[in-house]
């Protein structure tokens, strides 16, 4: 190959600093070839290396009896028992989607499920966090079609049910949307599949779709800010039809023996591949370029080795089972490719036309990345929050006020979005998305269920980063234990904006560090994740948002429970935490009286600034609450249970009663009724600030109903755990939210200003 | 007018509806189909004062709304 | 008695379809692969729903020329049962087992949620006990039911429209209709009544834990069909 000469603007173009450069210059003793450089560049990005986020990420508790796989893996596992396991792992694709929300959704959501099935699981379920800008913005109503149509597209086709997500529309998103995307798969113990180039001569074959000039240095493009900018071509289109065929290739292939490691090609394509199944193994890897299967015509080895080519995938063989691997994969029409063999000698060596065009040490390329403290400093904004809560007049009619938060599309029912995703494909999707305040999944030929959510509220993190990180993983773990789960792990998205500037690595700091103590106290290891900077544009970069994906398991005696109100008659009891003011709340943003031109109310779907202050949040309470909830489950003391989220009291007793609609069957004649729902008749307390008690969104909260019998015992035990309980009153037949003289709606109201869509 | 618009991806970036038409009509026996590309064609009534006119708004039309500069591109004709 | 799931690259509700007869049903239920044929002694073939060859071209356009189609032919013309869901029933269009063409839903979206049908006729092999109205999901892109005026006349006059969207009450309404299908047509059989089309999904309404058990009375009809006969 032609010799480029490695000059200083070379070196700059791949994002490497001078001193990473002599670095290079170091391991190898030499100068590296242009193919070398290129894969130094995409390897030490910090998409592949976590170079600024690797020391703060360690303070994540990542260990406990029933982790069998941690992070640095794929995906991480956690023993489920009955001789199952449950991987999952959650990824960004903000920067791609940015620029082509359809295929930039669509290639995440193939990305994410080529974590979970390398390790021998069969994706069973997709979750997507979303966070938008303004939705009355037509260009955002674009990227939020094209987003949700990819996803729909990609995870309807391949058959993995979309059972949850969750979405917001924000300001600080207008210039940099947010698309998460988590993949949770099951597996038997024994087939677990970890990314190793194991054995020395044993073969690496390249199967899935050929390599095309796509999207080369988009790892280095994730890590670099303003999508907008440049760089245009690191988007790909997925094959989601391709996607299907390799996702049963290779569960057969696992299911046979004759692999000993698998890694998908991802961000940086077969350079990260190659690289990270050698280093983790201690092997190497020699590999001819000539032998992968190529798309485009005339293709160099910088170009092969860098591009990111979706539905690809690298396995480990031993000689005596090609055969048996040649077998599945063309049967499945995948192709099988042997690109060469594992070595002893720790070097990966990639040939091209004849010629060694880069032989690099593996483990010091994978493990030896150049590592940073970025300089942090607590930004100037958090100095205009206020300290003590603002004080609030009461809006003119409380009916009103809690209408309008019930069509504020954060708060309003994402049917318009979860009934364009196949949510019940394996028929093992129990409670649905919108039933519950998670998904739960059946195992079949199991008594257990999995319970599975995703949350991050970004507006606590921005008014007080390290409470907000702490509220962000309670509320992760408590939609699991809400719908009758013990949470059993977690795995995390972190999308923040350029770390080099010492506020936003300020803000990421204190984030991971309230998280990780939340996460201890809480008893939910991290098992991986996913960081994702520069979410920044225009200098402008998105609120502090870490997003948690957590996993949570349903055993008898314990029972899968929902929102819904059960039987007339049946207490509410308010359990956790008081009140606190309206920092934080969307009713904050939505009813400003001090913006006297608006007549006080911001438009639902066009929310005013965020009011500060955070919340206070009480570790050791919320502990007890998640602990008290899984006791009465398991007592069986619990009909319906319900989170205190975004919207506070009020919007949460309305999402009961619009959640308890049910037909009625004759069993006689098998007509059916029209749905009916149940109501509820509350006792409004004497409260100093009515607002706060409505609309609060004070964490560690919640609300249970209970058989008028359980009454007693379920209060008995709330003060066993040290949980405050309040009696609210009680479930009625009539379908309609009564909340003493202050609000009377029917729920006919309330479900179609929750039903309204918001463009 | 009539613009006669044809959409398709840039010939760089995948097609995998044209890979899987081409190796599946392969099979079946269709000798000689080396490769396939998909692509949407558009037919566009125009009240327009003239061709340029009309080039102009097809162009606008295409850039903004039927194509995505960033993985295809468009051809058009104007009758 | 014997059924089979035909396995095309890009299935995706095969194992459900199994799940739902073996286990829920008891039938004993063989996957065969696309590439291959139906073996002669199964009585009761479903086309499952899913991608085959992720819907490129038009639904189910490039799947009917599997090879498993042939076979699935000569047991139509033998008069076994044939049941195509979602995917499979477009397949079966395709392959002009079943008169009509699925276009795209008229929203332009995918769309997965239940419905209700009016079943038309209880006199199939897959309907016998089916209650008048039954509750189940779709979810599909292309399920807007299209045929024309002759055709449609056809299907009236020989009854061969089995089920048709309607609200709770089993009223066939233009609201209840999720898709655009003409005349609200879910499901259709051939005039020998042994080929049944569906878009809605029976094996995801066959157990209570999933929420509703409907599904099961059409596959429990096709079963005692097999049985007695």
């Amino acid at each position: 190959m032609t010799e480029v000469a490695i000059t200083p603007e070379l070196i700059a173009q791949h994002g490497l600093t001078p001193e990473e450069y002599q670095s290079i210059l170091d391991i190898l003793g030499r100068e590296p070839t242009l193919t070398e450089l290129g894969i130094f560049s995409v390897m030490w990005s910090e998409h592949c290396s976590y170079k600024c986020s690797k020391r703060t990420l360690k303070c994540f508790p990542t260990r406990g009896p029933k982790v069998l796989v941690g992070p640095g893996e794929n995906a991480g596992v956690i023993d489920l028992g009955h001789g199952l396991a449950v991987c999952f792992k959650i990824e960004s694709h903000n920067h791609p989607s940015a620029i082509e929300p359809y295929n930039g959704a669509a290639t995440g959501v193939g990305g994410i499920l080529r974590d979970i099935f390398t390790m021998g699981a069969r994706p069973i379920a997709m979750l997507n966090p979303l966070r938008f800008g303004r939705i009355t913005d037509p260009h955002m109503q674009w990227l939020v079609g094209g987003v949700i149509a990819g996803i729909a597209d990609y995870g309807n086709c391949v058959g993995v049910p979309t059972v949850a997500g969750d979405i917001y529309f924000q300001d600080c998103y207008e210039q940099n949307i947010l698309v998460n995307v988590m993949c949770v798969g099951l597996m038997r113990k024994d087939q677990l599949m970890l990314a190793r180039a194991q054995g020395p001569g044993n073969l690496v074959v390249y199967y899935g779709s050929p390599t095309g000039r796509d999207g080369i240095h988009g790892a280095t493009f994730a890590s670099k800010e303003d999508p907008h900018s440049q760089q245009r071509s690191a988007v790909q289109v997925g094959d989601p039809f391709m996607g299907k065929k390799i996702i049963e290739a290779t569960l057969e292939l696992i299911a046979s023996g004759a692999a000993v490691g698998i890694q998908d090609m991802g961000a940086a394509g077969l350079t990260c591949s190659s690289c990270e199944m050698a280093s983790r193994a201690g092997t190497g890897v020699e590999i001819d370029l000539d032998r992968v299967p190529q798309r485009a015509d005339g293709m160099n080895a910088y170009e092969i080795m860098l591009s990111e080519s979706q539905e690809r995938m690298l396995a480990v063989i031993p000689r005596e089972k090609i055969d048996v691997a040649r077998e599945i994969l063309e049967r499945w029409e995948v192709g099988c490719h042997i690109l060469g063999e594992v070595k002893s000698d720790g070097l990966l060596r990639v040939k091209h036309r004849g010629e060694v065009v880069a032989e690099i040490p593996a483990v010091k390329i994978a493990d030896q990345s150049p590592q940073y403290s970025p300089e942090a400093r607590r930004p100037a904004y958090l100095d205009t929050i206020p300290v003590a809560p603002v004080p609030y007049p009461a809006p003119p009619d409380w009916g009103d006020a809690l209408l309008r938060l019930l069509r504020c599309p954060t708060i309003a029912s994402k049917r318009w979005v979860y009934s364009q995703y196949d949510h019940m494909v394996q028929t093992a999707t129990v409670v649905r998305p919108g039933d519950g305040d998670a998904a739960v999944l059946r195992i079949k030929d199991t008594p257990m269920h999995l319970a599975v959510t995703v949350d991050g509220n970004s507006t606590m993190c921005w008014l007080d980063p390290e409470t907000g990180g702490k509220m962000v993983v309670a509320e992760g773990a408590r939609n699991v234990v809400m719908v009758g789960a013990e949470p059993l792990g977690l795995t995390d998205c972190l999308n923040f904006g350029n770390p080099n500037k010492p506020e936003v690595f300020w803000t990421f700091d204190k984030c991971v560090r309230g998280m990780a103590e939340a996460c201890r106290a809480l008893g939910t290891p991290v098992t991986g994740g996913n960081v994702s900077f520069y979410n920044e544009s225009k200098g402008l970069a998105v609120f502090p948002t870490p997003i948690v994906g957590v996993v949570g398991k349903i055993e008898p005696p314990r029972r899968i429970l929902t929102p819904g109100w059960k039987n007339a008659g049946d207490r509410i009891f308010l359990i956790g935490g008081a009140e606190q003011h309206l920092g934080g709340s969307i009713f904050a943003q939505l009813w400003q009286p001090q913006q006297a031109e608006r007549a006080g109310y911001y438009d639902e779907r066009e929310p005013g600034p965020v009011i500060g202050p955070c919340p206070t949040f009480d570790l050791e309470l919320e502990r007890a609450l998640q602990q008290f909830v899984l006791e009465a489950n398991r007592r069986g003391l619990i009909n319906a249970a319900h989170d205190l989220s975004e919207g506070g009291l009020a919007v949460a007793l309305a999402e009961c009663c619009i959640k308890s609609g049910r037909e009625k069957l004759e069993a006689r004649s098998g007509k059916r009724s029209a749905v009916e729902y149940l109501g509820a008749r509350i006792d409004v307390p004497n409260v100093k600030c009515l607002a706060s008690w409505l609309f609060s969104e004070a964490p560690s909260r919640a609300l249970a109903a209970c058989e008028p019998a359980h009454a007693a015992e379920l209060t008995a035990l709330a003060q066993d755990f040290r949980v405050p309980v309040v009696a609210l009153g009680e479930v009625s037949t009539d379908a309609a939210l009564l909340l003493g003289d202050v609000l009377d709606l029917p729920v006919a109201a309330l479900l179609a200003a929750h039903e309204t869509l918001p463009y | 007018m009539k613009g006669k618009v044809i959409v398709r991806l840039k010939s760089e970036v995948s097609d995998p509806q044209g890979m899987t038409i081409q190796q599946t009509v392969s099979k079946l026996g269709f000798e000689g189909v080396r490769k396939v590309r998909a692509g949407k064609y558009f037919e566009i009534e125009l009240d327009a004062p003239d061709r340029s006119a009309a080039e102009k708004t097809l162009h606008g039309l295409c850039d903004r709304i039927l194509a995505n500069p960033i993985i295809e591109d468009y051809t058009f004709e104007i009758e | 008695m014997k059924a089979a799931v035909i396995v095309f690259p890009g299935s995706n509700c095969d194992d459900d379809c199994r799940w739902a007869l073996e286990h829920v049903c008891g039938v004993l239920t063989e996957m065969v692969w696309f590439r291959n044929r139906v073996p002669d002694d199964v009585d009761l073939i479903v086309l499952p729903g899913g991608f085959s060859y992720g819907d490129y071209l038009r639904a189910g356009a490039l799947a009917r020329f599997a090879p498993a189609m042939e076979s699935v032919r000569e047991a139509a013309e033998k008069g076994r049962l044939v049941l195509g869901i979602c995917n499979g029933f477009q397949i079966l269009v395709e392959a002009q087992l079943l008169p009509g063409v699925l276009l795209r839903n008229t929203c332009l979206q995918f769309l997965c949620k239940d419905v209700f049908l009016k079943t038309v006729r209880s006199d199939t092999p897959f309907t016998h006990g089916v209650p008048d109205v039954v509750r189940m999901p779709i979810a599909h892109g292309m399920g807007n039911y299209y045929i024309d005026a002759d055709g449609l006349k056809a299907l009236q006059d020989n009854g061969q429209i089995v089920f048709q969207y309607c609200d709770h009450a089993g009223r066939v309404t233009a609201e209840a209709n999720p898709n655009g299908s003409l005349d609200n047509i879910a499901g259709i059989v051939n005039r020998a009544g042994n080929v049944l089309g569906m878009m809605p999904h029976p094996e995801r309404a066959a157990e209570d834990a999933l929420g509703c058990h409907d599904g099961r009375y059409l596959l429990e009809s096709a079963i005692r069909h097999l049985t007695r006969a």
